[in-house]
């Protein structure tokens, strides 16, 4: 591995103007994947600003829901009381993603800033327009198992791996950070980006840009949501596609309210809101279900090997929806 | 070369100068081996003082450590190479097997995925610092009895999971244990001993 400075700033404000001022700087917090990236010359930064002395790991109430710190692990998150009654859907998701010794040093804030499994972002003897912007993508007319259905362009065709965003973009989550130019709220679901042109941009964030919290707003979805992830072994894996679904059902099984978005398939989290406009107002039947997983899967693409996404797709769709329903 | 190592530890003074001034591919060719060792200590040393050191507090299974490490030092590395506490396994580096595990105030981690200089000031219990004394502790007891195991490589991970699993209160079924401890593979294969003495372990509800 590269050698690098370390610096380890307690004020929010010097970990900021660290990173801003030098294009070779990087924050790290739990460091499950910039370690790793580092370690195989992915990433190579000349200076890590370890922010884990600043004052961002606590799950508390905000005035309409609920302000996850971004520095609260993961393990926290999933554990958290009021996470597990108002946002049930949050902390299943957490748990379906890595091991219990990862959540246990992965943050809200890094998790939504991991990079793609995509295997051409990590070989670095293999083209990647993410790693190595011009020079192509490995993974277009390569392996591509893994990778997306939805909005991909053909500079790249990765997905992003966090199971935690799919549900946060479902719950309707805003993301508070600050930067050299003071802070901003972005939406959770502005806040990852398509590839486009640009497949080296994950976020949204500006250079500098710390995320200092995720708020959660109070919901209905309290009780029928289900994260249904299917991936190659019973856990402890990424997902090959997973879904975040959330009902709201009135006496009569009646859909008041919806959310649905799916993993694994875009590079960004994936919200599937024309899905949801399906579901609202119709009885939470296999049949209704069937239908917002037919809309959901409208203008899906399939490359070489991932053509098992498309049916794969609505068939978890209608799972999670149905799991969901009767919990 | 001579092979022989040269008797009683110490260099004289005469030897040093010559390993300083002549070029390290000619000493190696001419020196036994305790003699190699300082010269590679030195170079060491030399490539070291272009690399920013950082000053490290730990408290590694209850005793008070200080040094200096590289930042780009990894927990896993510092525990093994440093400290010489080689009972943590470096298994894939990569934060995919967890034979790693260790823990960090009390928390399951993998160390291979974490610079130490992050811990500073923090309290890490490996695998040696789990039996006190000559009494096992009651997971190692398990495992023993249970035959959770067959080349050993990956168990002083599964045990250091295994306790917090049980520290967690994610040990209460088969499926829990086996959900809770999915972050920590076994090649050979001995999954079903190992969720058998986690069981016997929560069961027999001792302090853990």
């Amino acid at each position: 591995m590269n050698a690098f400075q370390y610096i380890r700033p307690t004020k929010q404000q010097a970990a900021i103007d660290a990173v801003a001022k030098d294009p070779q700087a990087q924050f790290i917090a739990g460091g499950t994947n910039l370690v790793d990236l580092m370690k195989r010359g992915v990433t190579t930064p000349q200076k890590l600003v370890d922010i884990n002395r600043l004052p961002l790991a606590k799950i508390e109430r905000s005035t309409n829901g609920l302000r996850l710190g971004a520095l609260a692990l993961n393990s926290a998150v999933a554990d958290d009381k009021q996470v597990r009654e108002k946002h049930p859907l949050l902390a299943l998701a957490l748990n379906a993603g890595a091991s219990p010794q990862l959540r246990n040093m992965a943050t809200v804030g890094g998790n939504m800033l991991q990079r793609t499994r995509c295997a051409y972002f990590y070989d670095t003897t293999m083209p990647c327009n993410k790693r190595q912007p011009g020079t192509g993508c490995g993974a277009l007319e390569g392996v591509n198992r893994m990778h997306a259905i939805f909005g991909f362009s053909d500079k790249c065709i990765a997905v992003h791996p966090s199971d935690m965003s799919v549900a946060l973009v479902a719950l309707d989550a805003t993301v508070q950070v600050s930067g050299p130019k003071g802070s901003r709220s972005i939406p959770f679901a502005d806040f990852h980006r398509l590839p486009g042109d640009t497949p080296e941009k994950d976020s949204n964030l500006e250079p500098g840009e710390l995320i200092t919290a995720v708020d959660v707003p109070d919901g209905p979805f309290t009780r029928h949501v289900h994260y249904q992830k299917v991936r190659e072994r019973a856990s402890y894996a990424f997902a090959l596609l997973s879904v975040a679904a959330a009902l709201d059902l009135d006496g009569n099984n009646t859909i008041k309210a919806a959310r649905l978005a799916m993993g694994g398939v875009a590079h960004k989290p994936w919200r599937l809101t024309a899905a949801e406009q399906v579901l609202v107002g119709k009885p939470a039947t296999e049949e209704t279900f069937r239908q917002a997983a037919a809309v959901a899967m409208q203008g899906a693409k399939a490359f070489k090997h991932n053509a098992y996404k498309l049916k794969l797709g609505p068939n978890a769709i209608v799972q999670a929806l149905k799991t969901a329903a009767a919990a | 070369m001579n092979a022989e190592p040269e008797s009683g530890s110490s260099h004289d003074d005469s030897r040093r100068t010559f390993l300083k001034q002549s070029s390290l591919l000619t000493a190696l060719a001419l020196v036994p081996g305790p003699v190699i060792s300082a010269a590679e200590a030195k170079l060491d040393e030399r490539v070291a003082e272009s690399i920013e050191q950082v000053p490290l507090s730990l408290k590694v299974n209850g005793k008070k450590v200080k040094l200096s490490v590289e930042p780009r030092t990894t927990l896993l590395d510092l525990l093994r190479e440093n400290l010489h506490l080689t009972g943590t396994k470096k298994g894939c580096d990569y934060g995919q097997c967890g034979a790693c595990t260790v823990h960090v105030d009390g928390q399951r981690v993998n160390s291979c995925l974490s610079f130490a200089v992050m811990h500073d000031g923090r309290e890490i219990t490996t695998i040696e610092g789990l039996a006190s004394g000559d009494q096992l502790h009651p997971m190692q007891e398990a495992f023993v009895k249970h035959d959770g195991f067959q080349c050993g490589y990956c168990t002083p991970g599964q045990i250091m999971s295994a306790v917090a699993c049980v520290r967690e209160g994610r040990a209460g079924s088969e499926g829990e244990i086996r959900e809770f401890m999915s972050g920590n593979i076994c090649r050979c294969g001995a999954y079903s001993n190992i969720v058998a003495a986690i069981q016997e372990v929560k069961k027999g509800g001792q302090k853990v």
